[in-house]
């Protein structure tokens, strides 16, 4: 603790620069207990690496929201460190927030203010912001989310699609290191969550962490190149998706119209956990080579349709980490 | 811990295209003229405005139809300044009625919505989280509440006065004035001295603003800060008319409310002025620190 006086007041200087490694989030151990004595958040270790989409997964109540919460500051951890853009947190939120743009648990606006204006009071809070600029930064980002036309009109008459978008559009005022979004296809149609994800992979490519949370699994495997999974305020893994999804093995698929037979010959040839359905018959892949089966099932007179291993999915992967569906945790 | 890791990656990884600003100085004012903007363009802020104009031009009717058949206005009986009886003789002394019927009531009513709904407001409906991420600052975010705040007590005592110098020029006379100690005074003098009740009256609302402050910390109900605010008000009042309770009411930020009067004599009377500015100095440091501790330890979970 007695750094903090040390450190504080040039705080504002570092703004600038300040990559430890290339870990753009890094917590050690963070907890949150709240006063009910219920812990939100339980040893969490995130590690997010600077240049990736990292997908933030969970139940609803899984401690998602407390985590983003602690990460910019807005709630003290109970114990563990915390460091956003190689700063600790919430001790430098002066230096590190101005590169962070967020969105957390929805927008929140300014019911009788138009869309513009929100931005431009928003834009007006931030100490690093130039008035001189604010129009035209106010103007591209209204554009960037698409709500030009409705830039003049009172925020209370949004819908909750444009509500999102403008909540976006003020998490993207400024040139970001880091965006923070949580839910952020929360109310968006199917057109306005592609426009987000495309969005989103722009952002990426302009080298812009982006750390999305959701709850939508394929919404994650869609855009991110990276991910964890929380259950009950604990980290449950992370890692890349590809590695994730490749944790989960697949499952033979067997299309036929005789899946009594196939799952008659499979069974002969030692093949486990098999499923018969109205199309065929799905099974755990065996350890050899799978050519030889179809041949066996060719063989026994079974009309095979089509026949393959299934890529597992992060849905999966999920229900194999976790041990059960994607349910809210009580 | 911070620094002394940080600095060495900061050298070799130098980040591009991310140059920020640094913050001028003057970004404080910016962020209050945003604060004041957004509390004017509210229509509850105008509504309480208006409602304050309305007061004095109630009073001035009032007592233009009373008085039309020649009689004598407020009947000499009241309590408070015997300002009601002149203003028959001269619209100025409207100003100072309608100061001495809005400051126990109406104007720190409106005080305690502004300064309960001042975090609690924001706190509701979410954008507090927004203005700290951006990041505000929480000290500089309180600071500009309690500003804007202050700047509002000072626009309603000057609605509320300017609104009765209207009245009062269209419906009674104008020119020179007697004091309370009875001497004569210029219109002019009069005007500069209903300026300065009128500040007078702003300085005597900063107390409840922090008190307001203070309790909109704790809540992040809006409405619940902002009834909280008006209750105490109404029940400090109370207390303050219970004789028994005289040893605290020296205490009591409503007690010397009413000293603004003493301004009209000749030559001012200080004593009880100063007390009460004194009184309300101490009761923004207090709960303005204690707004401040709160504030900047909170759990931000709205």
């Amino acid at each position: 603790m007695e750094e903090l006086s040390a450190a504080e007041p040039d705080m504002v200087d570092t703004g600038g620069a300040v990559l430890a490694e290339d870990t753009v989030i890094a917590t050690r151990a963070l907890t949150k207990r709240y006063r009910g004595g219920q812990l939100a958040v339980d040893g969490l270790d995130l590690t997010v690496p600077a240049g990736s989409v990292f997908g933030f997964l969970g139940p609803n109540g899984s401690g998602k929201t407390t985590t983003i919460r602690m990460l910019m500051g807005l709630i003290e951890p109970t114990s563990g460190t915390a460091r956003v853009l190689g700063q600790p947190m919430p001790r430098a939120t002066r230096a590190v927030l101005p590169h962070v743009g967020a969105l957390i648990e929805g927008p929140a606006l300014y019911g009788f203010l138009s869309g513009r204006d929100n931005l431009v009071r928003y834009d007006a809070a931030d100490p690093t912001a130039d008035p001189r600029t604010r129009r035209t930064r106010v103007a591209a980002a209204l554009d960037r989310v698409g709500l030009t036309a409705a830039g003049g009109k009172k925020a209370k008459a949004y819908s909750l699609g444009m509500k999102q978008r403008l909540g976006l559009a003020a998490a993207l005022l400024q040139p970001r290191r880091l965006l923070v979004l949580d839910e952020p296809t929360n109310g968006l149609d199917p057109q306005g969550m592609r426009e987000i994800r495309s969005l989103v992979r722009e952002l990426a490519s302009d080298g812009t962490t982006v750390f999305l949370s959701s709850h939508l699994l394929d919404e994650i495997e869609q855009v991110c190149t990276h991910a964890a999974v929380m259950a009950q305020g604990r980290l449950i893994t992370q890692g890349a998706v590809a590695d994730l999804a490749a944790g989960a093995r697949g499952r033979l698929v067997v299309t036929t119209p005789d899946p009594g037979d196939a799952a008659r010959v499979l069974k002969e040839q030692g093949v486990t956990d098999l499923v018969v359905t109205d199309t065929g018959v799905t099974a755990e892949p065996p350890d050899r080579e799978l050519a030889e089966l179809n041949a066996a099932l060719v063989e026994a007179g079974v009309r095979v349709r089509g026949f393959g291993v299934e890529r597992a999915s992060l849905e999966d992967a999920f229900v194999a980490l976790t041990g059960e569906g994607f349910d809210v945790a009580g | 811990m911070s620094r002394a890791e940080a600095v060495p990656g900061s050298e070799a990884v130098p980040v591009e295209g991310t140059a920020v600003r640094k913050p001028s100085p003057l970004w404080t004012f910016g962020l209050f003229r945003s604060e004041l903007v957004t509390t004017f363009r509210r229509w509850r802020t105008i509504a309480l405005l208006g409602v304050l104009a309305a007061v004095p031009i109630l009073i001035g009717i009032a007592i233009k139809i009373e008085t039309s058949d020649g009689s004598a206005a407020g009947g000499g009986g009241g309590e408070g300044p015997a300002f009601i009886s002149q203003i028959t003789n001269n619209g100025l002394f409207l100003v100072f009625t309608a100061l001495a019927a809005t400051l126990p009531f109406f104007l720190p009513m409106a005080i305690g919505v502004i300064a309960g709904d001042a975090i609690a407001g924001e706190a509701n409906a979410g954008t507090l989280r927004y203005l700290l991420v951006a990041p505000a600052g929480r000290t500089r975010l309180l600071l500009t509440k309690y500003a804007t705040t202050m700047t509002f007590c000072l626009v309603a005592t000057l609605v509320v006065a300017a609104s009765a110098l209207i009245v009062g020029a269209l419906l009674f006379p104008l020119g020179e004035l007697t004091t309370i100690s009875g001497t004569r005074i210029s219109f002019t003098d009069g005007l500069g001295r209903a300026l300065l009740i009128a500040l007078v009256v702003a300085a005597s609302l900063t107390g409840v603003a922090a008190l307001g402050l203070f309790i909109s910390t704790l809540t992040n109900s809006g409405i619940a800060a902002m009834a909280t605010t008006v209750g105490l008000l109404i029940t400090i009042q109370i207390l303050d008319q219970i004789p028994q309770l005289h040893a605290l009411q020296p205490y009591f930020f409503s007690h010397y409310w009413l000293s603004f009067a003493d301004l009209m004599r000749d030559p001012v009377y200080w004593d009880d002025l100063f007390r009460n500015l004194g009184l309300q100095t101490l009761y923004a440091a207090v709960f303005g620190s204690a707004a401040w501790a709160r504030f900047t330890a909170k759990d931000i979970t709205a």
